[in-house]
């Protein structure tokens, strides 16, 4: 805790709010959070729990209503909002990469936006292949109709790595995967996160995959923050509800050990 | 004879490049104009639901208004607008032939286009659209490199199906003065010609079909990332419009066109001036199928240099006179009213082609009528058909009330047809032309305009104001001026309509000049 207090945080939402339909469905309310350089941060919780909405509130692809969002200090309205998406990596579900574009040109398309040397952009992108563990040669001309699900995430994480951003957002972008891909993709991530000295902010719906993975975690539920901090300090959590989300992965690991007799598994 | 070595496959292979030139030029501007309006509606539109919705509706209306009425009603739009703009600005435009044909042939277009390109755009992945967004896009980038490209399919088959329609309906444009492979189909029903009907139906719609694979190779090129797909379409359309406009651009331009209105006797006399033309130094071509009203247009305003009218046809309908005067009396007075208009009156070419009410004699003789007062008796159990514009003319008006006339049905039919009809008893009636061959083919009976409610109709050449002085244009005409009378008018007519191989209007027109003595 005394290392965020003592850095400025890369990400800071303060009494964030935000309604659809006219103010009557409340998507957002009043969260406070922060995320300090380097670290990476799961918010967690179910479908309308608000936390895509929070996420896309940091790079304006939806503005927020009420409160105040920083990046690295800087209030986000008063940047211009595409600058400010081109410098902040974003990782879609699925990928939702470009199908008319090959992987070179998907990868390298915030670079290319940012105006850089087409030839500075070709070695980055093949860096970025290195870097995801894609082969360059084989992989560089593809269509994303020819990859594979954990294949185009791979993609997906180097497009939003391409622009070297220092901040990455992740909606989901290990959801749809199969949990062999899905395990060794987040592994792979998490890697890089240490690697790269990013700050992350991952959304999911997935406890197990939020407690192996982030430093931290966030537990939304109804657009409201209901607790933050490390896995182990969410134990201590008063909240029913962050205390079910809890108990769902200590229970499968419990059952597993008993179903899965130890030195057999390798 | 077989079927393909009748001569009149090569007289109309010979009209091709300038048909088809002049087809494809109108085509390709109207669905250029078209595009280029469209598009930007429809991205403007597509997420504008006010907008969307009166945007297509219009669109729709549009496409319901028969090709022909929209290319029609923009003849008399434009004269309006050209005369304003003669008053605001000082100088004016041809309300005639191409600008009409391109404005509502590019209206014509929109409906696909629009419809298409809202339907593609709006059928992109709304996640790839935010993906665009979150790479840091503009709005304009994410339509440019995202949107457009996933969209293209969609909208390449709506410009796929405008330019089917426009090569379609541009046939269409020549009765408003714009050549084009509809010469073939207009002149092929009047003279009976269906050679040149079949060949103008082949022609457009081989036009249609190649343009619409050529425009399918650019497409699947596009959508395969295929540059040598996508390249060799484009080649394909840039060949196309190479070979179709070159051959009318390098042609001499000519410098006399000969106009002709909606009847086989005007196709043939505009044959014969146009030859008479030619063989004088003076190169002419001939525009078809012009309504009565629009070629006095565009003779005043010189889209057309010369043609022929009839003396009452011009006395009711342009000056609007309802009295009758003698022959000499009434060209006289004509010759007067149309210099005041600039327009001269070059002279009579010696027959008359009057209005005449005709019926079969056998049934005329049966009955005892010899004249239109005979006729008024039976008329309440008889049906009366004419040609298109015979019932709105005034002189229907004043013949039905100065012998009190009122038919059981009237019949609206293609001129050609109508002496058919009456032969075999399907009407009983026909506003028929004095000088039409038909008349003794079929063995009818011209009826007595006894009261003398029908004008006389002289046959006259006219010739455009900014001609006037030209002496050239006298002298390769003055050989046919009171030459060719009443029966030369009716034999070629009825040779014209025979629908053999000698009755293209050129033929025929080469007929009359050996008849009346030339060389």
């Amino acid at each position: 805790m005394g290392q965020i207090e003592t850095t400025p945080p890369r990400v800071a939402f303060a009494h964030v709010g935000k309604s659809f339909d006219g103010g009557r469905l409340k998507a957002v309310d009043d969260v406070s959070l922060q995320v300090g350089a380097g670290e990476f941060l799961a918010i967690v919780g179910g479908s309308g729990s608000g936390k895509t909405t929070l996420l896309r509130m940091a790079n304006r692809l939806i503005d927020a209503d009420a409160g105040e969002i920083r990046i690295e200090g800087q209030d986000v309205r008063a940047a211009d909002p595409v600058a400010l998406r081109r410098r902040i990596g974003y990782v879609f579900q699925s990928g939702a990469l470009f199908p008319h574009m090959n992987i070179a040109a998907n990868i390298g398309v915030t670079p290319k936006l940012l105006g850089q040397p087409a030839a500075e952009i070709a070695s980055r992108v093949d860096e970025l292949l290195d870097l995801v563990r894609l082969d360059r040669a084989q992989y560089r001309g593809r269509f994303p109709h020819e990859l594979s699900g954990g294949q185009r995430q791979r993609v997906g994480v180097a497009r939003a790595l391409a622009a070297r951003p220092s901040i990455v957002l992740m909606d989901e972008p290990f959801g749809a995967l199969d949990p062999l891909t899905r395990d060794a993709l987040g592994d792979d991530y998490r890697a890089l996160h240490n690697r790269l000295g990013l700050t992350t902010v991952m959304i999911t719906h997935d406890m197990t995959e939020a407690i192996l993975l982030a430093d931290r975690i966030a537990v939304m539920r109804g657009g409201r923050l209901l607790a933050q901090g490390t896995a182990a300090q969410l134990t201590h959590s008063e909240d029913a509800y962050v205390g079910e989300l809890l108990r769902t992965p200590r229970r499968q690991g419990e059952r597993l050990k008993l179903l899965l007799p130890q030195g057999k598994t390798a | 004879m077989s079927l393909l070595s009748d001569p009149r496959w090569s007289e109309a292979l010979a009209h091709l490049p300038d048909y088809l030139g002049n087809h494809v030029r109108v085509s390709v501007t109207a669905l250029a104009l078209g595009l280029l309006a469209s598009l930007p509606l429809a991205i403007a539109a597509r997420n504008r639901p006010l907008l969307r919705a009166p945007l297509l509706g219009f669109a729709s209306i549009v496409q319901t208004v028969p090709g022909l009425a929209l290319l029609a009603l923009f003849y008399p739009l434009l004269l309006a607008l050209a005369s304003v703009s003669v008053s605001w600005f000082g100088f004016g435009f041809s309300a005639f032939g191409f600008l009409p044909a391109v404005l509502a042939l590019a209206l014509y277009s929109m409906l696909p286009v629009l419809r298409n390109t809202i339907t593609g755009l709006n059928g992109v992945d709304p996640t790839i659209v935010e993906a665009a967004q979150g790479v840091g896009m503009t709005e304009l980038q994410s339509l440019v490199t995202v949107e457009l490209p996933l969209a293209l399919p969609v909208m390449m088959a709506g410009i796929r199906t405008a330019a089917v329609w426009v090569i379609g309906t541009a046939t269409l444009s020549t009765p408003i003065g714009q050549t084009s492979l509809g010469n073939y189909i207009f002149a092929g029903l009047q003279t009976q010609n269906w050679v040149f009907v079949l060949f103008g139906c082949l022609a457009a719609a081989l036009l249609a079909l190649i343009v619409d694979q050529l425009l399918a190779a650019i497409e699947v090129g596009l959508r395969m990332r295929s540059r040598a797909r996508a390249m060799l379409g484009g080649a394909g359309i840039a060949a196309l419009l190479a070979a179709t406009l070159i051959p009318t651009l390098a042609r001499a331009p000519s410098s006399y066109i000969v106009g002709a209105k909606t009847f086989t006797e005007q196709y043939v006399l505009a044959a014969l001036m146009a030859q008479r033309l030619d063989a004088n130094g003076l190169t002419a071509s001939t525009r078809e199928g012009l309504g009565s009203n629009v070629i006095y247009q565009a003779l005043l305003n010189g889209d057309i240099d010369l043609y022929v009218d009839y003396s009452g046809t011009l006395w009711v309908n342009q000056f609007h006179r309802s009295d009758t005067r003698p022959r000499q009396a009434l060209l006289g007075e004509l010759q007067t009213a149309l210099a005041a208009q600039g327009v001269t009156l070059l002279g009579e070419l010696g027959f008359e082609n009057a209005y005449a009410l005709v019926m079969p004699k056998k049934r005329a003789e049966m009955l005892g009528i010899h004249s239109i007062s005979d006729l008024a008796a039976h008329a309440p159990k008889m049906s009366i058909a004419a040609d298109y514009e015979f019932f709105s003319r005034p002189e229907w008006a004043g013949i039905r009330d100065t012998y009190g006339l009122a038919f059981r049905a009237q019949r609206q039919m293609q001129p050609d047809f109508m002496y058919a009809a009456v032969a075999s008893g399907e009407v009983d009636v026909i506003a028929g032309y004095t000088s039409d061959g038909l008349i003794a083919k079929y063995d009818l009976a011209v009826l007595d305009d006894n009261r003398h409610a029908i004008p006389p109709y002289d046959a006259i050449v006219l010739v455009t104001p900014k001609r006037a002085g030209d002496q050239a244009l006298r002298a390769a005409l003055q050989p046919l001026l009171g030459r060719i009378d009443i029966s030369i008018m009716r034999e070629a007519n009825l040779r014209a309509a025979g629908g053999g191989s000698a009755s293209s209007p050129d033929a025929v027109a080469r007929w009359i000049w050996q008849k009346i003595g030339g060389q």
